[in-house]
């Protein structure tokens, strides 16, 4: 929570502020018992009604000056708590926008959504009462204690003894059920997990007609929230009981000594009256207290998961450009490149190692799993490799700034996944600065113009996800994208699957008049997409099988021999 | 219109309450009781300060027997107090689970159009966020609102028997308190309203950035993301802190109210002690009376606001549970499918403003094997959408074994269909229980079997635990590994018709050809459906329909046809023509 104090920062007055026309507020309310003693210590044993008005006048005063006060404060902390989320908010978006892959893989998706949404609400609503209350309940409480020892400080010992079993009460309870409350967030996201699984999966649920099944998880996952928050509930709900049993305990308390005093004429009855009021107000606070507390509880767990989000620190380095001129190399090289994921038990790619010039087509071909995109990720240097090194125009990856490498490499991803908006804002993703000429260029190279002419020009809506357009139209439309950057670098994984081939060979005829002609990294699991490359690549099992031309590999490479027969097999002889 | 609105909200929850009418008289008596003693604790004490007069003159034991009591009194009303907040628990997050279990019946119920056309963010947000946010508000209700209205019941009683005069002055002046926040609430609950639109515009967002990040990283659109992002975080802020700070207004101002009718209070008991008629502990317990009577006023109004927020959200919760469902189910079920199927003169498009798919006549005998191609956007998924009813059809209709599907359950027909798409969903869950998806109670044997029939268990054993490894929604599979597990679960499940929409598109052909046979054999007595751009795969099909804009062009085989020397030929052809197409 600590380290979240500094998105406070701007909001330094309201923070200040708040707290102390609060703390004036509990001011004028500690006054009220004093003015009703005096009322009946002198105005009532003496009869004269003029000084009981006059004192009934002081109490609506300290009333209308408190109203002035504490509104005042609640706008402050209005102000201040929602400003804190909303630079909380902002801070915990951007570094979710610099994570890894890696970090992607290990964080994962709903945690970090939740993190985003209702954890940071908990977090408002906490600093927001906070800032009420946190001065103005412990000092009416203190205030209170004070005050008795000042009527009488023999009978005021009870506040000692009662305040000290109040905070031991109030603070076992909450130590207890921190604990819970981060169980019972962590099971809510279990929920959320199986509602975003139904929605996502809805046509291979329906297809199956899993929908009891789903139903089923969904129930038992909300079950073990509902036991969970029960759990909780038991306890937390101790809370008011605890402190009302002690609190009245010391009134008791109070009024045994007080009678004493009183017996011995040390003190008045308003004064024992005034020391009650006391107490009684000290139990009124507690139980916002209490309330505070809980809230505050909740809000430090969520404010616990946001921190640890925020703590993550980027493992992409962010280096400056220094180092990256007079290298005269330019295309992609691989020396000795391995990779293995976070977490796994064997590298996912092993020993390679290859370069391509500027220009080139370099075709890569292999089975499922064989390791293509995991290499295509290391190019962008979207995951480092774990041994060995990349190099782009001379520099290793590590060693890129991000932006500037990304600028120069357009990647168009296996699953096709276009984003809510309109196509324009879709193909801005590949360059912001695009006018509609270039984006129309890219779209008719991608063969995705007649699409978006269907659709209705540039301005049509896009889904999320892209879910109003085929796979095919998404895939052409995400390698526009791609194009509308004019990459230095371009790499389609394995992106014309849904395509058909005529679309394909015209996409694949279209890229080659490109100028100047980027490098072409073309991943597929299809010969025919690649055998016109001037490099294949063979993967198998994350190494390098076979590297060279088609007619090289058909010679020479087993794993190239076999996946061409098993596409080429007898048609080759029919065509 | 916006307040029945509203009542409608609140009789809906309380329906739901309903169900636990039992708890709900258990924690109404308990509240009763808890303020009966918390009432009664002040005559007690009243009467002890009755006791302390002037030095000297002390009962003290009078006082001690009216301590003792007292404090059995305390001990049993804390009791009684934790008995209710444990009901009350119970009854608000049994009531949220079953609003959320009810949420889930109805998304699954809803037609692929809704949720194809809403964020799943703001869907989660309303399940998730705003059932949270109901149910807090929902408990403070609970808690406070009975304790309050008791309270103020009791108070009356108490302090009316104590002095009439303070007592009508206190009643009377009160409850403008309830005034003034009935009028702020009225005002705010539109506020609260316009935060939560907000608030779901921002996790449907959230929800989309994040779920693609890493395509958010390959284009680098951070600071455009982060613009968008801080602009509807700004518009949040500001209404939040409208709503925030409104609501904040009620609390301070009926606390003026009540300090105000206190000092009244003060006033009239004072003089009524001074002329004697009243003692000075009398006095005391009327203002802690009149002190008692005004908290829940406050506190109610405290309420109030919660409530409305909630309401706001329960309004959103069940804004989606009466979202228009799928059209209703036919009433039997398809029997054992031989599996014909006929279309006849259907139309149907998503967009009603434009024709996709018109007067699409098929007819499909029981086993044969239909492909479909044509170009990307022709509809063949679409019609696929249409065999499974995901979508109904616009006119015409599709009968199968002379059933029209829409007489017929949903579950019936589905079950007869096995489905392998493009898009490769898993559930999150073990391997094994996602090749047993379609048939949970498969036996080992039988999903290892399915497995190997779909070469999936080579990679499946590599997985760190086999066919136990836990697939969450990024799980590091490939595409074509999951298609791969995607195959498997037809494989396990067999039903007499298949619909096959690029099964294969991201297997490598080794390991395709390699299926094939498996492949061979599942079709072989199974009437399939099947889309795939590779020839290859489709030539050997008993009828090849060639589609083009929602329309059948050809239909015929491979050898017909190529010979007729149509689009198909044309398609066919540009396989070979590679880089050079004339298409």
């Amino acid at each position: 929570m600590r380290k979240l104090l500094k998105y406070l920062k701007g909001y330094e007055k309201e923070t200040i502020l708040g707290p102390l026309f609060k703390l004036i507020e509990a001011v004028f309310e500690l006054a009220v018992p004093l003015v009703v003693a005096n009322i009946i210590d002198s105005g009532i044993r003496s009869g004269d009604w003029k000084s009981v008005l006059l004192q009934c006048l002081l109490l609506v005063g300290l009333a209308v000056a408190g109203l002035a006060f504490s509104v005042t404060a609640q706008y402050f902390s209005a102000v201040a708590a929602v400003g804190f989320a909303t630079k909380l908010r902002h801070a915990l978006f951007e570094r979710v926008q610099r994570l890894s892959y890696s970090q992607l893989d290990t964080l994962g998706t709903s945690s970090l959504i939740t993190r985003m949404t209702s954890d940071i609400n908990t977090v408002q609503n906490g600093v927001n009462m906070m800032l009420r209350l946190f001065l103005r309940s412990p000092f009416i409480v203190f205030g209170a204690a004070v005050l008795a020892f000042v009527v009488d400080p023999h009978s005021a010992v009870t506040f000692v003894v009662v305040i000290p079993a109040l905070c031991i009460v109030v603070f076992a309870i909450i130590l207890a059920s921190i604990p819970l409350y981060e169980k019972v967030q962590r099971r809510l996201e279990g929920v959320l997990g199986a509602t975003r699984e139904n929605l996502g999966g809805a046509r291979v649920i329906r297809a199956f007609c899993a929908e009891n099944r789903e139903k089923k998880n969904f129930e038992e996952k909300n079950k073990a929230l509902l036991i969970m928050q029960k759990a909780v509930g038991r306890i937390s709900a101790l809370m008011n009981p605890l402190t009302y049993v002690v609190i009245n305990l010391g009134i008791i308390a109070l009024l045994w000594v007080g009678a004493g005093q009183v017996n011995k004429g040390i003190i008045t009855t308003g004064a024992v009256l005034a020391l009650y009021n006391y107490m009684s107000q000290i139990l009124v606070e507690l139980v916002k207290m209490a309330n505070l507390v809980i809230m505050i509880t909740k809000s430090f767990a969520s404010a616990a998961r946001v921190e640890e989000t925020l703590a993550v620190q980027p493992d992409v380095p962010a280096l400056s450009d220094s180092g990256q001129t007079g290298v005269d190399e330019s295309g992609v090289r691989f020396e000795n490149a391995a990779l293995r994921y976070s977490g796994a038990g064997e590298d996912s790619l092993s020993r390679i190692s290859f370069s391509a010039a500027p220009g080139e087509t370099v075709g890569v071909i292999g089975g499922t799993g064989s390791g293509k995109t995991s290499l295509m990720h290391l190019i962008p240097g979207f995951y480092l490799p774990t041994e060995g090194k990349v190099y782009i125009n001379g520099i290793a990856t590590a060693a890129w700034d991000r932006a500037q490498l990304l600028r120069r490499i357009a990647v168009v991803p296996q699953k096709a996944v276009l984003f809510s908006g309109t196509i324009r804002d879709n193909m801005l993703w590949g360059d912001s600065a695009a006018d509609d000429a270039a984006i129309w260029k890219a779209l008719e190279i991608a063969q995705a113009d007649q699409v978006v002419r269907d659709k209705g020009g540039l301005d049509a809506m896009v889904e999320q996800g892209g879910r109003n357009f085929s796979g095919g139209q998404r895939q052409r439309l995400t390698i526009a994208r791609a194009l509308v950057r004019s990459p230095e670098i371009l790499i389609l994984d394995d992106s014309a699957s849904a395509l058909d081939h005529a679309t394909e060979a015209a996409l694949r005829a279209a890229i080659a008049t490109l100028s100047p002609k980027p490098l072409v990294f073309i991943v597929s699991q299809r010969a025919s997409s690649v055998m016109h490359s001037d490099q294949i690549l063979v993967l198998d099992d994350g190494t390098i099988a076979g590297k060279g031309t088609h007619k090289h590999l058909l010679d020479s490479c087993k794993v190239y021999q076999e996946i061409y027969r098993s596409q080429f097999g007898s048609e080759e002889e029919m065509a | 219109m916006k307040k029945t609105q509203n009542k409608g909200t609140l009789l809906r929850v309380l329906q739901y309450i309903g169900k636990y009418k039992w708890l709900f008289f258990v924690t109404v008596f308990l509240a009763a009781v808890s303020v009966a003693l918390t009432l009664y604790l002040p005559v007690l004490f009243g009467n002890a300060i009755d006791t302390i007069t002037e030095a000297g003159a002390v009962q003290f034991n009078a006082l001690i027997s009216i301590l003792l009591w007292a404090g059995v009194v305390a001990a049993v009303t804390a009791l009684v107090q934790w008995l209710m907040n444990v009901v009350n628990n119970r009854i608000t997050y049994s009531v949220a689970q079953d609003i959320r279990n009810a949420a889930i019946v109805k998304i699954q119920k809803l037609p692929f159009s809704y949720l194809y056309a809403h964020p799943q963010g703001d869907t989660v947000s309303r399940v998730i966020t705003d059932v949270d946010q109901f149910c807090d508000g929902l408990l403070m209700g609970f808690t406070q609102l009975f304790t309050g209205v008791i309270t103020i019941l009791g108070t009356v009683g108490f302090m009316i028997s104590i002095h009439w005069q303070t007592a009508a002055a206190v009643i009377l002046l009160t409850p403008l308190s309830l005034l003034v926040a009935r009028f702020i609430a009225t005002r705010t609950y539109h506020m609260f309203r316009v935060q939560s639109e907000v608030r779901g515009v921002q996790t449907g967002f959230v929800g989309e950035m994040i779920e693609h990040q890493k395509i958010v990283n390959a284009f680098h659109r951070e600071e455009e993301n982060q613009k968008r992002f801080d602009q509807i975080n700004d518009e949040l802020q500001v209404s939040s802190v409208r709503a925030l700070f409104f609501s904040a207004l009620v609390n301070p101002t009926t606390r003026l109210i009540s300090n105000t009718v206190y000092a009244v209070a003060v006033f009239l008991g004072a003089l009524s002690a001074i002329s004697g008629a009243m003692t000075i502990g009398a006095l005391s317990c009327l203002l802690s009376y009149a002190v008692q009577y005004a908290k829940p006023f406050n506190e109610i109004t405290g309420v109030v606001t919660e409530l409305q927020n909630a309401m706001a959200c329960a309004g959103r919760v069940f804004e989606l549970l009466d979202e228009e469902e799928q059209p209703l189910d036919g009433a039997d079920a398809l029997q054992q499918v031989r599996g014909n199927v006929m279309l006849e003169s259907v139309s149907f498009s998503y967009d009603k403003s434009k024709a996709l798919i018109e007067n699409l006549n098929l007819r499909v005998s029981a086993g044969q094997r239909i492909a479909i191609v044509g170009p990307t956007g022709c509809g063949k998924t679409t019609l696929i959408n249409l065999l499974m009813r995901f979508y109904d059809v616009d006119g015409g209709c599709i009968c199968v074994d002379g059933a029209d599907i829409r007489t017929v359950t949903r579950h019936s027909l589905r079950e007869n269909f096995g489905m392998v798409l493009q898009d490769t969903w898993l559930c999150s869950g073990t391997v094994r229980e996602n090749i047993a998806f379609g048939r949970p109670d498969a036996a080992e044997e039988e999903i290892v079997a399915a497995a190997k029939a779909s070469h999936a268990d080579s990679f499946i054993r590599r997985l760190p635990q086999g066919y136990d490894t836990v697939l969450g929604e990024e799980s590091s599979l490939s595409q074509g590994q999951r298609q791969l597990l995607c195959i498997s679960r037809i494989m396990l499940s067999l039903p007499p018709m298949l619909i096959l929409d690029e099964a294969t598109s991201s297997i490598d052909t080794r390991t395709e050809m390699k299926i094939q046979d498996a492949f061979a054999k599942m079709m072989q007595g199974r009437t399939s459906f099947i889309v795939a751009h590779r020839l290859s795969t489709i030539r050997d099909a008993d009828m090849i329909l060639v589609m083009r804009d929602g329309k059948i062009v050809e239909q015929g085989n491979h050898k017909t046809l190529l010979e007729a020397e149509g689009f198909y030929h044309h398609l066919y052809n540009s396989q070979f023509s590679h880089g050079s197409a004339a298409y």
